[in-house]
């Protein structure tokens, strides 16, 4: 069995009207035996980026504190917050200096970008093990459960969802596909993120 | 004793003098104001910096000689003082910015070049074995979150942010010019004619396309910015570029 495996756990992201959503499953498990149903994998990195790390758990905290670090360096020498595009280049170049002995992540990452006009932008994006990006439009999936929640999303997103479909949708997609992976599920979280605050709510799922 | 100006403070780089100055620096802002004088000027619109380009022979080639840099396509700079000590701090720039390209896929904002270039001159002043850096700099740039900047670095590393600014041989003479004729909505072109100006000032000789050298940045509209492609492969559009000879000839002959 694969280290990426190893843990269990998944991440999806959904791009809405104005707003986007990522979401993960709870579970951490040591190959077939669950170990915790309260496991977070998802981050706040700033008020308006959020940062799932599904992949090997050990290198989920190592990952999320270098990314903490990194992201509080750039705030105070550049005087401001972190764009999403930067900060998904940030992941990235991260990533790929480790070329050869990888962190056992797949990054994804959910963020709203202003436009130069002032406006705002969903942005989401998701990397492989050594920091190749995909740019999505609509969604991004990751972990033991990427292959069902492919293709739970491919089925159920559409475009300009307001948040609370959203909301509904991601949700739905999550714990469908999560259902169908034996490494994925136990709990889950959702956090919408809106021009104005985000919601972070926890969902009953199976627990078996 | 050593017995320049400094007494036996003179030729220690980090020792102060009783008075709490560094001799060393004071020394290098010497060669800078022994420089040919370069001033920049920030527009409503844009920021030009301009020198002066003389040639100590006829017989040398000035189309190779360069003193306003490209530093990345949205930052140049210009020096007054000693022209090979430029040369490595444009280089030492110019790593920097592809570097910061590297992690976050962007240039870096002129605030945040102008702090490492600062950082490479302050070493300069503590380090064993080396001499402070012989000259300043004016970093011009434009970024999205700042907007245009200039910026003025001195060999102690110390800098500041200026509207308008002059260094090198007239820059007492050049500050009160332009401090007479700045004011905040000055357009782009008019600070092209301002700079020119000033330089005439103290210029000695003939101000033609050869002997002045001048670069600008260009504010992009709101519209141009939506409509920039972006993308892993596009390039962005320079905001910073040096004016050809003919466009120099064509602002000197108006």
């Amino acid at each position: 069995m694969s280290i990426m495996q190893y843990n269990g756990g998944s991440v999806i992201a959904m791009v809405g009207k104005d707003c986007v959503a990522i979401a993960s499953d709870l579970r951490l498990g040591s190959q077939a035996l669950g170990i915790s149903s309260n496991f977070q994998r998802v981050f706040p990195i700033t008020d308006r980026i959020y940062l799932g790390l599904p992949g090997l758990a050990t290198d989920v905290t190592t990952l999320r504190e270098r990314f903490r670090l990194r992201v509080n360096m750039y705030t105070i020498k550049e005087e401001r917050e972190i764009e999403p595009e930067a900060f998904a280049h940030l992941v990235s170049s991260t990533l790929y200096e480790h070329r050869f002995g990888p962190y056992f992540i797949e990054p994804v990452i959910a963020g709203l970008s202003k436009t130069p006009t002032g406006g705002i932008k969903p942005f989401i994006a998701a990397t492989d093990l050594i920091g190749c990006i995909n740019f999505a439009k609509d969604f991004v999936v990751a972990g033991t459960a990427s292959a069902k929640l492919f293709g739970v999303a491919e089925g159920l997103w559409e475009p300009d969802m307001e948040a609370e479909d959203l909301f509904e949708t991601i949700s739905q997609t999550l714990l469908n596909a999560v259902d169908r992976d034996a490494f994925s599920g136990w709990g889950a979280v959702v956090h919408v993120i809106t021009k104005d605050k985000v919601i972070t709510r926890k969902l009953k799922a199976r627990m078996d | 004793m050593a017995n320049a100006d400094g007494g036996a403070y003179s030729y220690s780089l980090t020792v102060f003098s009783p008075s709490g100055k560094l001799v060393q620096i004071e020394h290098a802002l010497a060669a800078v104001s022994q420089g040919t004088t370069s001033l920049g000027i920030k527009a409503s619109n844009g920021i030009v910096i301009a020198t002066e380009k003389k040639s100590s022979s006829i017989l040398i080639d000035d189309s190779v000689v360069d003193k306003v840099a490209v530093i990345c396509p949205n930052i140049g700079i210009v020096y007054s003082g000693m022209g090979p000590d430029f040369r490595v701090l444009v280089t030492q720039a110019r790593k920097s910015a592809q570097a910061y390209w590297k992690i976050y896929n962007e240039y870096p904002p002129t605030r945040v070049l102008t702090q490492e270039i600062a950082n490479v001159m302050q070493k300069a002043t503590q380090s064993g074995g080396v001499r402070p850096y012989g000259v300043s700099l004016l970093v011009a740039g434009w970024d999205i979150n700042r907007g245009p900047s200039l910026y003025q670095v001195d060999p102690s590393g110390s800098f500041w942010a200026w509207k308008a600014s002059a260094i090198g041989k007239n820059m007492v003479n050049a500050k009160t010019f332009l401090e007479k004729r700045y004011n905040d909505d000055i357009s782009l072109e008019d600070a092209i004619h301002t700079a020119l100006l000033t330089l005439k000032e103290g210029f000695e000789g003939q101000m033609t396309e050869k002997t002045i050298e001048i670069g600008v940045v260009t504010v992009p509209t709101p519209k141009e910015l939506e409509e920039s492609p972006v993308g892993a492969n596009v390039r962005p559009k320079p905001t910073f570029r040096k004016l050809t000879e003919e466009e120099v000839r064509d602002y000197l002959a108006l």
